[in-house]
């Protein structure tokens, strides 16, 4: 249970452990049971659907390529913006600072309403659409939704693991000959590994599930801009429960897959003893 | 060697300097202070970690007041020594030297000269969060040394380790100082240290370098009272000196 070295317990101890796993327990096993209705609900007509279908298949690929390109977007602005919350102090930090939780905390559903308005009714939105930027109603304005929906989470999580990089270290790296920018990549960004691996992760899950601004902004048309969200909405409203179940145990299955490799390939531990 | 000139500081409520100081090349100074005199702020000046409000630094002939902290040719060991946690020992030790861009055989030989120096070749492949605080303050040492620094900087290189050790440790750095030939400020509050390392030393007061000298000087001669109590000097009594009847300077002397 304990993880590397462990102390001698006693009952106390060991009623404590208990009760922390108790509740982790009971979290997890709640979530197995709910999926293990789902799959108990799905035959073998709509699971044959799902693998058969065209449709779902181009869905689950447009989930797959714009949930990966939003989350090495949000890492992109994640990285740098987390470096410049945590070590400087300008005017309208603290603005800045909430501002970046503003999309964490408003329901998903308004990020599509204030996408929509900003292309469709002002006038920068408007221009953009004509020098070709246009996102409504196209798989690149996918891409869009995921990244205000879901950026917060890696730039709250990446600044929080450069919180945690003494400032020493970098001093230290200025001292021994390297610019800013040599402390920052060669001691600074390996030590928030773990936290952009967290970050990436929470944004990747976020991105997956994205479902209510798109909506709104890019519409549900089959085969152009749907992702899996997307699919379940479309196959329920027609009355195919079990196969909206199934592509939504298609959309866990994939979920969990990603979320383990990426834990698996960027969590090792980066100090050693 | 180091030249500083009128340096000047703020931050917050307090204020280092004026602090003025010169050091010969090969010397050991020791900076001597209660702890909250400035001590570390002043280092970090030199080193250029804070950007000085007024004053000039020099170092080896040349003004480094406005050049970034990569560009002054200074070794720093700070307090708790930082090593990096991500690098083994070895990786740790020649971490300057790939800034300077040297070949790998070049580190590599650079690397095992600063390990021999210190006796610490058998920690090479060792990581820094399973060392001791002795073995880290002589990795830290090795790190900052094996650049070859026109200066040593060191911010209570000792204070981390344990009562029995200090003076073991002591002696070792002046021995590793008198064979690199390498001028040092070591920063600390700690007289038995000072008596060991010391060519010289300043006694710095809330900011302000009060008395310069050697170790004997300062300890026999403090500059004042407040000085002979910080340095723990027996019978300090108050009296007023006088020549030919005509009192001399008054107060405590």
């Amino acid at each position: 249970m304990a993880v590397g070295k462990s102390p001698v317990r006693g009952w106390r101890s060991r009623l404590f452990a208990a009760g922390t796993c108790l509740f982790l327990g009971v979290f997890v096993g709640a979530a197995l049971l709910l999926i293990a209705g789902d799959m108990l609900y799905v035959d073998k007509k709509a699971v044959m659907t799902v693998l058969t279908s065209g449709f779902i298949r181009r869905a689950l690929w447009m989930s797959v390529w714009t949930s990966f390109t939003t989350t090495a977007l949000a890492l992109l602005f994640a990285i740098p913006m987390g470096y410049a919350l945590s070590r400087y102090r300008f005017p309208g930090h603290l603005l800045a600072d909430t501002i970046v939780d503003l999309p964490i905390v408003f329901p998903p559903l308004v990020a599509g309403l204030t996408l929509l308005v900003f292309f469709h009714q002002t006038t920068l939105g408007r221009w953009l659409g004509k020098v070709g930027l246009e996102f409504a109603f196209q798989p690149k304005g996918i891409v869009l939704c995921q990244f205000v929906v879901s950026a917060s989470f890696a730039i709250r999580t990446v600044k929080s693991a450069f919180d945690d990089v003494d400032r020493r270290l970098e001093n230290v790296a200025l001292t021994l000959g390297y610019t800013q920018w040599g402390s920052f990549f060669r001691v600074s960004l390996p030590l928030v590994r773990g936290g952009i691996i967290a970050g990436g992760a929470l944004t990747l899950a976020r991105a997956f599930g994205t479902f209510a601004p798109l909506l709104i902004f890019v519409g549900s048309f089959r085969g152009r801009t749907e992702v899996l969200p997307t699919t379940i909405f479309l196959e329920q409203s027609v009355g195919n429960l079990e196969v909206a179940l199934a592509v939504a145990l298609l959309l866990i299955g994939v979920a969990t897959v990603c979320l383990v490799i990426m834990r698996l390939v960027g969590g090792r531990p980066l100090v050693q003893q | 060697m180091i030249r500083a000139e009128a340096i000047k500081f703020t931050v917050g409520d307090f204020c280092l300097g004026e602090v003025s100081l010169e050091l010969a090349r090969g010397e050991y100074f020791v900076l001597l202070g209660a702890p909250g005199s400035g001590k570390s702020l002043f280092l970090e000046c030199l080193c250029g970690l804070n950007r000085i409000d007024s004053g000039r630094i020099v170092i080896a002939g040349r003004d480094v007041t406005n050049l970034e902290p990569c560009e002054r040719g200074i070794g720093y060991v700070p307090q708790d020594y930082a090593l990096f946690p991500h690098l083994s020992v070895a990786q740790n030790i020649g971490f300057g030297l790939r800034a300077r861009r040297l070949s790998s055989a070049k580190i590599s030989q650079k690397v095992g000269t600063a390990v021999d120096q210190l006796g610490i070749r058998h920690l090479l492949d060792r990581w820094p969060l399973g060392l001791s605080g002795g073995e880290k303050q002589r990795v830290a040492l090795a790190r900052a040394l094996v650049v070859d620094p026109e200066i040593l900087l060191l911010d209570e290189p000792v204070s981390a380790l344990d009562e029995a050790l200090r003076a073991e440790v002591c002696l070792e750095l002046k021995r590793v100082q008198r064979e690199t030939g390498t001028t040092t400020i070591h920063v600390c509050h700690n007289f038995e240290e000072t008596r060991i390392v010391a060519d010289r030393v300043g006694l710095l007061r809330a900011g302000r370098l009060v008395q310069v000298g050697t170790p004997g000087e300062l300890f026999d001669r403090p500059a004042d009272a407040e000085a002979a109590r910080f340095l723990r000097v027996g019978n300090v009594l108050s009296g007023e000196a006088e020549r030919c009847g005509k009192p001399l300077c008054g107060g405590d002397r």
